[in-house]
């Protein structure tokens, strides 16, 4: 483990969590086979912080964002959000998947309100569905159905229904990865802003180095699966931060050099 | 290729309404004729079964013939009229235009009908009556036909709600719950591929009345189709939407009345289809072998009296009642479903 440099940043009002991942090994049966995902994962992200995930395709990254929501309990090791074990999903820690996953039975609007609703608590909080829609800029979408709204607009929606809740950690798991490109460097600029101004903890899931070094102030590199950390980086560059800072793309090329691909570059 | 086709398609109408504005605008004669003319022949096609009832004596003893030519003439009427004056009826007038080769091929149809029937005899007379003696059956024996209707769509009703209910409730809870699964689906897989017909003589004697026997038939013909689908419905629900779902705090409960039965409604809808077509055979069944009421007993009964023209008013009603009954289903789906892309149109 190569630590570059200690994270920082000139925080806003912290409203994220900490999160500490102990010495966490997870697996999979497959067919009677048992296959290793995770071996020994251990670091801590403090509240407010903004860490990237980085590693190959399949590498496990995916599964560990799993059980920091809380779907599934790791096979040894434990995971805590300011300092109180994880051991269910919670509406403190939302997830945005790579797919959108809207409900397409229900409007724009509805699926926004997802979480209010099941945590039965809609009826006195209906303005802030109508702000987290406002946050996205689909104000008027609010009556669309899923099926017609555009593959950016759809994953805005998913964000607004994470963020409608308020969330101390936001999971992002890869959600700009099937957007095209121009519309994904708008959402990460979004994404870049929301955070700043909310002030959550926030991991990302992401194969793309250069989104990963553009919004993160960590990244974390895992190794092929099992998964292991082969580093975490400091990205000590202040916001708002420009693609072309040549810093960032020295930090670009060494971390495309860990995962063995700087020849091509 | 594109620009090639696009000069093409200015030229002509390309729908039944851009057709109507075509025949709307003021016109010359012969164009006007050229727009209307399927309509017009409609009208000849009509004028001319109404002739066909009057032009020759009838072989057998009819008292609606008259009748039934003064109500072709006004029907011709009406479709001449209503061609002239198309533009001014706006969505009536385009309906029209739309349907009258239909109109011209069911005017040829009747005509056509009454001559080899009631004026020639070249159809065997009992067995095939002329469109005057069904109109009789309509005037005359209408009482009986209406109390018949009442009474089949009491028992399908009754029986298709039960059966829609019960099979709804338990697709849901084997789709859900394993235990409740492990139960019953070999408990369906025994008793639902057996054709609900094959338990009349069981439910006969073993219910106290004939009706609420065909009830209980009436309700396993639906609910095995609704029990089936509505269950693959819940168990195909992609995990994906349970993951959101528990992210955001849903519970159990939640899940299942937020997530499954809305995810699977769909599925649900062609179990509802598929139990309605088979609910339409057991209740003639049941009313033609039990009951002694509805229109399946009303068919057996003029069969039974050779009263083959009471057969075959009755035959129409059931099938626009069936008819009327999926519309109704397709209607209800399509309201309930408007979030799904491209529906089958019934």
């Amino acid at each position: 483990m190569v630590a570059l440099a200690p994270a920082e940043r000139a925080a806003p009002a912290v409203a994220g969590a900490s999160l500490d991942v102990e010495a966490v090994s997870h697996a999979f049966d497959i067919d009677g086979a048992t296959l290793p995902v995770l071996d020994d994962i251990s670091f801590g992200v403090k509240p407010g912080e903004f860490v990237a995930l980085l590693g190959p395709s399949g590498c496990g990254k995916s599964t560990l964002l799993r059980l920091v929501a809380g779907l599934e309990p790791p096979r040894s090791g434990g995971l805590r959000e300011d300092g109180e074990p994880i051991t269910g999903p919670f509406p403190s820690r939302v997830v945005v998947f790579q797919d959108p996953t809207l409900f397409p039975w229900r409007k724009v609007w509805d699926n926004v309100a997802l979480g209010l609703e099941a945590q039965g608590i809609l009826k006195h909080q209906r303005h802030r569905v109508d702000a987290a829609i406002d946050l996205v800029g689909l104000s008027t979408f609010c009556n669309a159905y899923p099926h017609q709204l555009s593959g950016g607009m759809a994953q805005r929606v998913a964000l607004a229904r994470a963020l409608v809740n308020d969330p101390k950690i936001l999971i992002l798991d890869e959600p700009l990865g099937k957007l095209d490109s121009l519309t994904r460097i708008t959402m990460q600029a979004e994404i870049a802003s929301l955070w700043q101004r909310s002030g959550f903890t926030t991991l990302l899931v992401t194969h793309d180095v250069e989104e990963a070094v553009f919004l993160a102030n960590r990244v974390i590199v895992f190794s092929d699966r099992p998964a292991r950390i082969k580093v975490d980086i400091a990205v000590d560059r202040p916001y708002p931060r420009h693609r072309g800072d040549p810093k960032l793309a020295v930090l670009r090329r060494n971390i495309l050099g860990l995962l063995g691909l700087d020849a091509t570059w | 290729m594109s620009m090639y086709s696009a000069s093409k398609t200015v030229a002509f109408p390309q729908s039944a309404e851009e057709g109507a504005a075509f025949a709307g605008r003021p016109l010359s004669l012969p164009t006007w004729f050229l727009a209307s003319g399927t309509a017009l022949f409609a009208t000849a096609a009509w004028i001319g079964f109404g002739l066909s009832c009057l032009l020759w004596k009838d072989l057998g003893d009819w008292s609606r013939t008259d009748a039934l030519a003064i109500a072709a003439f006004i029907i011709a009427g009406g479709i001449l009229a209503a061609t002239a004056s198309g533009k001014w009826l706006g969505r009536f007038g385009t309906g029209l235009q739309a349907r009258a080769p239909w109109l011209l091929a069911f005017g040829l149809f009747l005509t056509l009908w009454e001559i080899a029937t009631a004026k020639f005899a070249w159809l065997p007379l009992p067995f095939f009556p002329p469109p005057q003696a069904i109109i009789e059956v309509y005037t005359d024996d209408l009482p009986k036909l209406l109390d018949s209707v009442f009474a089949s769509v009491k028992l399908q009703l009754g029986g298709y709600a039960i059966g829609a209910a019960a099979g709804f409730l338990t697709g849901v809870s084997i789709g859900w719950s394993r235990s409740v699964g492990y139960w019953v689906h070999p408990v369906l897989r025994f008793i639902g591929p057996l054709p609900a017909t094959a338990w009349l003589p069981f439910a006969f004697f073993t219910f106290p009345s004939s009706w609420s026997a065909s009830t209980f038939l009436i309700a396993l013909a639906t609910g095995f189709p609704v029990t089936v689908l509505t269950w693959s419905g819940v168990a195909s629900v992609s995990n994906a939407y349970y993951d959101v779902a528990r992210t955001l705090g849903a519970k159990p409960s939640f899940l299942v009345l937020k997530v499954a039965i809305p995810a699977a409604l769909p599925h649900v809808f062609v179990g509802l289809f598929m139990g309605l077509g088979s609910s339409f055979a057991v209740l003639v069944v049941a009313e033609m072998i039990g009951v002694k009421a509805g229109l399946g007993w009303y068919l057996q009964w003029a069969q039974g009296w050779a009263a083959y023209s009471n057969m075959y008013a009755a035959l129409i009603v059931m099938s626009l009642l069936c008819s009327g009954a999926i519309t109704l289903l397709f209607r209800t789906r399509d309201r309930l479903l408007v979030w799904q892309k491209g529906v089958v149109k019934w």
